[in-house]
């Protein structure tokens, strides 16, 4: 998918700050300072001093001599991290992907968030308003890289949102600093004349790397998008896995025993925290000889009751085949979902119901040897074709849609295919009077039908059936149909079913 | 005053009873199952519960007719919405046939394996279950030992298990408490009327553990079983007479 990242900066991150927190000083010229070698350095300094040409680094004492009735605040150390920090984290409500960008920025990766609030547009708009109104002097931009939506957000000067793969044009018309590069290269690039990126970004590689070195190229790279730029994360996602690395190979059952009770117990303790419970969990087994040995589970509910889970995966220690030995164990949970708390009973109710946790855990242990494609449970559909009338339920917890329907009796036994049978019956369409199958020769003394049911005709077309339910003369009783009408050439009899 | 012999004896086979697990049950806690005069051929008069019952099938129809006695007393097992399991190598039970017999299709559970080794795995298991009404598996054969497992497992779970033994080689020795042959009757009908009427079965009890082994005649009404008395049979079989 393509990727779309935000930056946002704050020009007077500190002084803005400070102003909220004491609303005397939004008139007054300030600036926030920090003893350097003897010195005081300003480190802050908000709009009315910045338009009058005090810069960050100046001594204390000349920014006073510019400005007349200078305000000086001494800056608390580590105020800009921690107000950079809790910024980041009141962004995540735009992207759960937000990442500081020290000192005064943030960037978000927004792949897939733009379209809730209506567009690339809109998104930005809204965190940029809903920052201002509180009073910080921030601007965003938007572009398929990092490095270029810092950029744009710094130097930008026509629109804030680059579209996909215009990094590069984007690009051109900014000065070197917008790449984010060291204060010794950005020196060498002015004393040679390089203004904006496009006096040097055609040129060749090798060149640049002997001239400024292998920074500017990563940083190039970046910006285009033609390398990747890992982010540190506010609030990274961590995926439920757990290793377990081991001291020496392991060979016996009882250590992979131990090994997968040790990995299941971290791995749950961390799911209970957090409310959730696994549907799927994937064992690997690296071995000393390079091979991967994998042992899957599945649950039909989330659960992260250890015992249980560990049931599961005793079935599976028999497949694992140990080689020269393991020296490596992770246990991932790709699929978890929300764990529903059980609730208590008073009294516990004679037999259980579907959802009775004993008899998941079962189903869970039979699924897991027998495949979960061999368990089954059906509900009624709407349907009258015999074969059609029932479905698989999709999950344990799957509740007929509609009613069973008991108007016509059906047989116990069914045959998966109905078999052709032998006929004697009079026409047009009386039950017959005897039928052979497998040889053998049954009198009809009682019967009932015909029933039709007709094929759905928007699915398959074919042959109508009529049912006929019989009884011979030692009393069993079959379903039998014919398909078609009897005049047709392809009418046949059918033994379908047995009655009990 | 001795107590008679009778006494004695008769005293002397409750306690047999009781050591084999058998306790009379609790006075207004007797429900039968439904099954009628049936219910007498077991000890204590009740319907055992809680262990494994052996029905053979030798042929379809009598899969049939089994599966529809089955359905009528898993019926009264399972009527607390309780779910039960069906376990089996080829299956033809046709789940909406249930619904006719007071069961709710979709509270049974289909385990389809492909050998008889994993359905008697899964049995075991689903018997070690508990609050599960009831484990059903069609197994053609069974040895002692094998069987023996699953009244093990039925002991402390206290579900019952019931075999289905289709088209069974050789009958051996198993713990089984009672061994059920079921086979279709002719259906009855007021006088005159066509069509099929209700099912109805002969059913045979070949042997029951501490019981008396029998023969019954039973038909499905619908809403339980009743027992078909011996002059209606009668008259049913002076009419077969008078039509052949």
């Amino acid at each position: 998918m393509n990727k779309r990242f935000v930056s946002l900066w704050f020009r007077h991150l500190l002084t803005d700050w400070l102003t909220l927190r004491q609303p005397e000083l939004k008139d007054l010229p300030f600036i926030l300072t920090t003893p350097v070698h003897n010195r005081v350095v300003v480190t802050a300094t908000n709009l009315l001093v910045e338009i009058q040409g005090v810069t960050m680094g100046m001594p204390a004492a000349d920014a006073k001599a510019i400005v007349p009735g200078l305000k000086i605040i001494e800056e608390t150390p580590g105020q800009a991290t921690k107000l950079i920090k809790a910024l980041g984290e009141w962004c995540i409500r735009y992207s759960p992907l937000v990442a500081a960008d020290m000192p005064d920025g943030l960037i978000l990766d927004v792949s897939g968030c733009v379209h809730l609030w209506g567009g690339e547009h809109a998104y930005l708009k809204e965190i940029v308003t809903r920052l201002r109104s509180k009073g910080y002097d921030v601007r965003g931009a938007m572009a398929d890289t990092a490095g270029t939506a810092w950029a744009i957000a710094r130097f930008g000067k026509i629109k804030p949102i680059i579209a996909p793969g215009m990094q590069a044009n984007a690009l051109l018309s900014l000065p070197p600093a917008a790449l984010r590069l060291d204060a010794i290269i950005l020196e060498r690039l002015q004393k040679l004349g390089f203004y904006t990126i496009k006096n040097f970004i055609d040129m060749p590689r090798s060149v640049l790397r002997r001239r400024f070195g292998q920074e500017l190229l990563t940083r190039i790279d970046q910006a285009l998008g033609n390398e990747f730029e890992p982010l540190e994360l506010l609030c990274p996602i961590e995926p439920y896995t757990e290793r377990l690395p081991c001291l020496e190979p392991i060979r016996t059952a009882t250590a992979i025993e131990i090994a997968i009770k040790t990995l299941l117990a971290n791995l749950c303790a961390r799911l209970q925290s957090e409310g959730m419970g696994i549907r799927t969990a994937v064992l690997k087994c690296y071995r000393v000889d390079g091979r991967v040995i994998q042992a899957d589970i599945g649950t039909n509910k989330a659960t992260h009751h250890t015992g249980h889970l560990f049931k599961l995966f005793e079935l599976k220690i028999a497949t694992i085949a140990p080689g020269l030995g393991i020296e490596l164990f992770t246990m991932e949970a790709p699929k978890v979902e929300e764990v529903e708390p059980e609730q208590e009973v008073l009294w516990s109710p004679e037999g259980c119901s579907l959802e009775d946790a004993g008899l998941t855990e079962l189903l869970d242990k039979l699924a897991n040897k027998l495949g979960a494609g061999n368990i089954r449970r059906y509900l009624p559909q709407e349907r009258y074709w015999p074969e059609q009338s029932i479905k698989p339920a999709l999950s344990i917890k799957d509740k007929p849609a509609t009613t069973w329907r008991t108007g016509r009796p059906r047989p116990s036994l069914i045959l998966n295919r109905p078999e052709k049978i032998k006929v004697t019956f009079r026409l047009p369409d009386y039950p017959p009077m005897l039928f052979i199958y497998k040889g053998m020769v049954h009198h009809i003394k009682k019967a009932d039908g015909p029933e039709r049911i007709e094929r759905e005709w928007w699915v398959d077309n074919g042959l109508h059936r009529d049912y006929y339910m019989v009884e011979d003369n030692e009393g069993r009783r079959y379903w039998l149909f014919r398909s078609g009408h009897y005049t047709d050439a392809e009418s046949a009899w059918y033994l379908h079913g047995y009655f009990a | 005053m001795s107590p008679s012999k009778n006494d004695i004896i008769s005293r002397l086979q409750k306690d047999i009873l009781l050591w084999q697990g058998f306790s009379a049950p609790a006075a207004g806690k007797a429900k039968g199952i439904g099954l009628g005069p049936l219910e007498n051929a077991f000890p204590n008069g009740v319907f055992p519960t809680g262990t494994i019952h052996e029905m053979l099938c030798p042929a379809p129809e009598q899969s049939a007719a089994t599966a529809g006695l089955l359905a009528g007393i898993l019926a009264s097992l399972m009527q607390h919405g309780s779910v039960c399991l069906w376990i089996s190598t080829s299956r033809k039970l046709f789940p909406p046939a249930l619904i006719g017999f007071n069961v709710q299709p979709h509270q049974v559970i289909f385990i389809d394996v492909q050998q008889e080794k994993d359905a008697l795995w899964a049995m075991e298991e689903g018997l070690k279950c508990e609050g599960v009404a009831a484990v059903i598996a069609e197994i053609r054969e069974i040895s002692f030992a094998q069987s023996r497992r699953l009244q093990l497992a039925v002991e402390s779970s206290k579900v019952t298990g019931f075999l289905l033994r289709n088209d069974p080689r050789k009958l051996g020795t198993t713990t089984c408490v009672a061994r059920w042959q079921v086979s279709p009757l002719p259906s009855q009908v007021e006088d005159e009327l066509p069509g099929v009427g209700f099912p109805c079965w002969q059913v045979d009890l070949l042997r029951v553990r501490n019981g008396n082994p029998g023969s019954w005649q039973l038909q499905w009404l619908d809403d339980g079983f009743v027992a078909v008395d011996e002059q209606q049979t009668e008259t049913l079989l002076d009419n077969n007479r008078m039509a052949g």
